[in-house]
This record gives C-alpha cells, sequence and structure tokens, in this order.
C-alpha cells in the first residue's frame, strides 16, 4: 500500500523533502511507516522519543493502523507563539 | 473574520478585536495578546524568523485550544490568529483577544491560549542569526497529556 508522508522543519531538512510518497506492507502502522523511512535516513531517528505523529491531520500514536492513501505527518517538538 | 486562523498575512489586532466585541454587551472587559519577534534569542542576534505549519492540524488545535477555555472560563469568547512565513524583528506572530463579563477571566484565557499553543499547535520557528540559522524546538506536542494542559492552567491562573 501507499501513504504520503509529511515532514517538518528539521526532520524536512534531514530528508532533503517534506512530502513524499511510501510504499509500505500492509497491515501497517504510523511505527511500520517510520522505520521505512529511518532505515533510508537514518539521521531522523534521534527524533524518535521527541516527536509527534498524526494520521490524515489528526494527532496520532506510534501504533495507529494506517491505510492505503493515508496521510502520515512526523512533528518534532514544537515552537509556535 | 475568522476566529482561529493560521496565515502568512499580516496580522490585524484592530480587526480581530471588533470582531470578538461585536456581541459585547454583556463584557466588562477585552484581553488581548500580541507575541513579537525578538531582536535576540539565547544569547544570538536574531535577523529574521520564518515560520512553518502543518495548517490543517495547528488550525484543528487552536480550535481545540479554544474549546478548552471555553469550558474553563465559560463566558468568555476568544479569538487566535497565527502567522507564518518570514516575519521581520517586530513584527506580531501571534494575536489573542478575549472578551468576558469579567477581567479575569479574559486575563487568564489570553494566557492559557498562548501556553497551550507552545504545547501542542505544529508550527516551527527558523531562527535567522547573525553566523548561522536553526530550528527552534520546544515542548513535544500532546493534547491528550493532562499534566501540560493544567500546567498552561495553573500559569494562567496564577
Amino acid at each position: 500500500m501507499r501513504v504520503t508522508v509529511r515532514l517538518f522543519a528539521r526532520l524536512r531538512d534531514l530528508a532533503g523533502s517534506g512530502e513524499l510518497v511510501r510504499d509500505v506492507e500492509g497491515p501497517a502502522t504510523v511505527k511500520t511507516v517510520w522505520d521505512s523511512l529511518v532505515a533510508d535516513v537514518p539521521a531522523l531517528v534521534e527524533y524518535e522519543r521527541t516527536m509527534s505523529v498524526a494520521v490524515n491531520a489528526e494527532y496520532a500514536r506510534m501504533a495507529a493502523a494506517v491505510k492505503d492513501g493515508d496521510e502520515v505527518a512526523f512533528l518534532p517538538p514544537v515552537s509556535g507563539g | 473574520m475568522p476566529l482561529v486562523a493560521v496565515t502568512a498575512a499580516p496580522l490585524d489586532l484592530q480587526a480581530l478585536t471588533a470582531e470578538v466585541a461585536r456581541d459585547a454587551s454583556g463584557d466588562g472587559a477585552i484581553a488581548a495578546f500580541t507575541g513579537l519577534v525578538r531582536d535576540h534569542n539565547q544569547g544570538r542576534a536574531v535577523k529574521f524568523l520564518e515560520y512553518e505549519a502543518y495548517e490543517p492540524l495547528a488550525v484543528k488545535a487552536l480550535e481545540r485550544i479554544v474549546n478548552e477555555a471555553r469550558a474553563a472560563w465559560p463566558a468568555t469568547r476568544l479569538a487566535v490568529h497565527h502567522r507564518i512565513g518570514r516575519l521581520e524583528i517586530g513584527e506580531a506572530s501571534v494575536i489573542i483577544v478575549a472578551a468576558s463579563p469579567h477581567r479575569g477571566d479574559a486575563f487568564a484565557a489570553c494566557r492559557y491560549t498562548i501556553e497551550r499553543v507552545k504545547q501542542i499547535v505544529p508550527i516551527w520557528k527558523h531562527e535567522h542569526f547573525d553566523g548561522g540559522e536553526v530550528w527552534l524546538e520546544g515542548a513535544t506536542a500532546d493534547p491528550d497529556d493532562e499534566e501540560a494542559r493544567r500546567a498552561a492552567h495553573r500559569i494562567a491562573c496564577a
């Protein structure tokens, strides 16, 4: 199945792109998508414990299920205001 | 004008205040907060900031904060606009307006909102300073973290 990955701020810089299309084996979770991403961009792993994740623009957990066509976002610690 | 927005356009506190004040006949106070881009941060001379957002989720997070504030201070009406893109020193990055029958609630709702913005809204500052640039990273965003929410409420009521 195919998902769209969104990366922001320093995660985007590390990956070199803010939007990637990834193929992952189903059934998949957010963690499946993250692990496949980290395999390609090992530097991302430093964010594993501090980032937040979202599925289809709703906050989610790493264990959340991901379906074909979903948008999965990885968000470093926020700094708005 | 929407009460909640993430926008690349300059923020207009006067217009947002007018929007919140439209049904203000029962109100005794309007409190406003404006966040500004500062020329220094952690010993660095800041040249400008670039703000980036995950916009659809940022809007939802702002709406969630407004609902939380309404639950905490029921008679209060609240609006919050956050700017994104390149901002120069002295420009407003966020504006918050709270109207309430009583000043205490208006001040508290304003303070609560900015504390929660810094906790759970997916927006990031890219700081350009003399000698380099850096992504600022604050809180791990978790809207369900009750401890963080209570901390924001404590600060608001201090």
